[in-house]
């Protein structure tokens, strides 16, 4: 294996690479030797090799945008995000400006609007930024997808949110979301955000996933060229429950994602699924906090992104917290970036802080690098010429997560997306591969 | 008929300095129809010389020749020698995420054929070479080598033999790690294929045991990066008795002369 790291790619890592790139998937980072003996650790309590990992062990959270403080780009939160092609959404004010829903709901679903003031929005989990803040302040309500408990849908509920590239003067005014999917237990349910179309748009997301329930958010960002795209996602996991989150950003000028889980009983399970692709100046940034509070809960998180052109830039951030009651926790979380050209750059910075040591087992592996030699010298082995042999393994790289979204025809037109974007690609058979 | 010809080949891992040479000058002909085994102690450079033929990018030649029916090998690429016939089973597959099992069998025997293959009866060779190897029929829809046991990657490197039909099997220790019914099966789709009569078998083991099972025409006993001794079948009923020892203490020798 030699993608891994050693391409003078420039590759942030709060991890020592000999303990991350191990063979194939990476290195299991194996139960601490020396549980944290309170919640109050230091960042970079369980860092590999002492680094700091500058993340936080308490999230500051609040509805109240000025509790931030105006974000300088100095911020742990915020110093990837480009801070001038952000602006526009921390600067926006509050605008009528929506995006064109177009829904489907199949039975047992139920579409509503609350506002500001109902108890649901007064308690969803707070914001953890500035930008978050004043998305849940803007928004002035949120709109609820209701799903019945015990419901089973024949088919999954699709909500397309369409920018419209501004009002008829020209202005672009940011647009302003707070969704909420309520899902009752012991629940079936599939919902899809379609987000696509020119816009500024900043949606903060809640899923309450109800006791037993079993979810499925897919976020897919295929927004036109030139669009902003912030938002918060939270998932509440109930006793029992599944949840499982896609997260596909493909379009789009900059798109900053912050999706977090906590556990609302024991025995819960969260599955965090991202694919991206960058090109030429695209800014993705996917930052991940799972938060183990209680007990027997399980998270796995897989992250998989590629980036070609000049100025492709990918960010990822993955924080796991494994507090002192979260006994019986098992953790999982993996980020690869593939680099397709040179001038593209991949942070990925995974974070596991642990607090007790009576848990089944907590890793992390990240790893950016160029193709994998050894994958093409197996295809090419069997008579594949080596360009076919490159578009297999990059779309197999995608195929890998996308293939977790469970809806055929959704998956057939982000593979044909992808297909697209691959071919694009100029001389693929040109790029270097390393060789061990 | 296909005959692969290696003569005087040296090949050397690392760069510069770092340098080192595995394989020493060996000398080997292959024909259509036969079956060598190659038998030498770990670290001898049995593995060092199955990827050397097929091509892999690790490896340096720094002298000598492989040709298949006079073509010059080592002027292929690697998936060059695999469409003029030559095929490497591996003794580590490498798991390709995302590729399907499906996929990558009609891509590859897309790419050996020069065309597609009739859809209906690929399909039916599929099932039926699966079959033969106990492969259950859900494997071809998992992704290639993804999560398989040790088993089944050696059942899928052989299904690929049997439907890639190559004029050289290279066989590296296709034998580590089976249990008996594993091996036996294994075996069994290995000897399809000699029994069709077409394929040149090149079986690279550190052990016997697989032996009883592929019978070879010709054993060749590899140490330090040569051949150093050759004979039939009754060759290999000597290692199994006596072990490696007496051929190592003897390059040792010759080594510290």
């Amino acid at each position: 294996m030699t993608d891994q790291n050693t391409t003078g790619l420039t590759t942030e890592s709060a991890v020592l690479a000999g303990e991350l790139f191990g063979e194939g998937v990476g290195t299991q980072a194996g139960p601490p030797t020396t549980p944290a003996d309170s919640t109050a650790v230091a960042p970079g309590a369980h860092s590999h090799g002492g680094t700091p990992t500058g993340s936080p062990a308490e999230r500051f959270t609040s509805t109240d945008p000025d509790a931030f403080g105006v974000p300088t780009g100095r911020e742990e939160t915020w110093r990837f995000t480009p801070m001038k092609r952000i602006k526009p959404l921390l600067d926006g004010a509050a605008s009528d400006a929506r995006v064109t829903w177009t829904t489907d709901l199949p039975e047992g679903v139920e579409l509503t609007r609350v506002d500001a003031g109902d108890p649901l929005v007064k308690g969803l989990p707070e914001p953890v930024d500035r930008l978050a803040a004043l998305t849940r302040q803007n928004s002035d309500g949120a709109d609820v997808v209701r799903v019945a408990k015990e419901a089973q849908l024949d088919r999954p509920v699709t909500l397309g949110l369409a920018g419209t590239g501004g009002d008829s003067a020209g202005e672009m005014p940011v647009v302003w979301g707070q969704l909420v999917v309520e899902v009752g237990a012991f629940a079936k349910a599939t919902v899809v955000l379609d987000h696509s179309g020119l816009a500024k748009y900043s949606g903060g997301v809640t899923v309450l996933v109800g006791d037993g329930a079993q979810v499925t958010l897919v976020s897919v960002q295929e927004w036109a060229p030139g669009a902003v795209h912030g938002g918060q996602y939270d998932a509440v996991v109930g006793r029992d429950a599944t949840f499982k989150q896609v997260v596909v950003t493909l379009g789009g000028d900059l798109v900053r994602l912050v999706s977090n889980v906590q556990y609302a009983g024991p025995g819960g399970s969260a599955e965090l699924f991202g694919v991206y692709f960058s090109d030429e100046t695209q800014h993705q940034e996917h930052r991940l906090w799972v938060d183990h509070a209680v007990p027997n809960c399980t998270s796995n998180v897989l992250y998989k992104g590629a980036l070609q052109g000049e100025g492709a830039r990918t960010v990822w951030i993955g924080d796991v917290r494994i507090r002192p009651a979260a006994t019986g926790t098992e953790t999982y979380e993996l980020n690869r970036n593939l680099v397709l050209t040179d001038g593209a750059r991949a942070d990925s910075v995974p974070n596991l802080e642990i607090e007790t040591g009576e848990i089944v087992g907590a890793g992390h592996a990240s790893a950016t690098g160029r193709f994998d030699d050894e994958q093409l010298f197996y295809l090419c082995s069997r008579g594949i010429d080596a360009e076919t042999a490159r578009r297999l393994v990059v779309r197999g790289f995608f195929a890998d997560v996308v293939q977790h979204i469970g809806v055929d025809a959704l998956q057939d037109r982000l593979m044909a997306t992808i297909d697209a974007r691959l071919g694009a690609l100029p001389a693929l058979d040109e790029q270097p591969v390393e060789v061990a | 008929m296909s005959v692969l010809e290696i003569r005087d080949l040296h090949v050397s891992v690392g760069e510069g300095d770092d340098a080192k040479e595995i394989l020493r000058g060996v000398d080997l002909t292959v024909r259509s129809g036969e079956t060598h085994a190659i038998m030498g102690p770990n670290g001898s450079g049995k593995s060092t010389l199955a990827y050397s033929i097929a091509g892999h990018p690790k490896y340096t030649i720094t002298g000598g020749t492989v040709t298949l029916d006079g073509e010059d090998v080592l002027e292929m690429s690697v998936d060059e020698r695999a469409r003029a016939g030559l095929f490497l089973a591996m003794q580590y597959p490498v798991e390709v995420p995302g590729v399907s099992v499906s996929n990558f069998l009609r891509t590859a025997a897309t790419a050996i054929k020069g065309e597609a293959p009739k859809l209906r009866t690929w399909v039916k060779d599929v099932k039926s070479e699966m079959e033969l190897l106990e492969m259950n029929p859900a494997f071809a829809e998992r992704n290639v080598n993804e999560g398989f046991s040790g088993g089944e990657k050696k059942r899928h490197e052989i299904l690929q033999m049997r439907l890639l039909k190559p004029g050289i099997a290279i066989l590296d220790e296709t034998d580590s790690g089976l249990d008996v019914d594993a091996l036996r099966i294994v075996s069994e789709g290995v000897n399809r294929s000699r029994e069709e009569g077409q394929v040149g078998v090149l079986l690279i083991t550190h052990y016997t045991r697989i032996l009883r099972y592929i019978k070879p025409d010709f054993v060749h006993v590899f140490v330090n990066g040569k051949v150093v001794e050759e004979g039939g079948p009754e060759l290999a009923e000597k290692l199994e008795n006596e072990g490696y020892a007496a051929y190592v203490k003897g390059s040792q020798e010759v080594a510290s002369a």
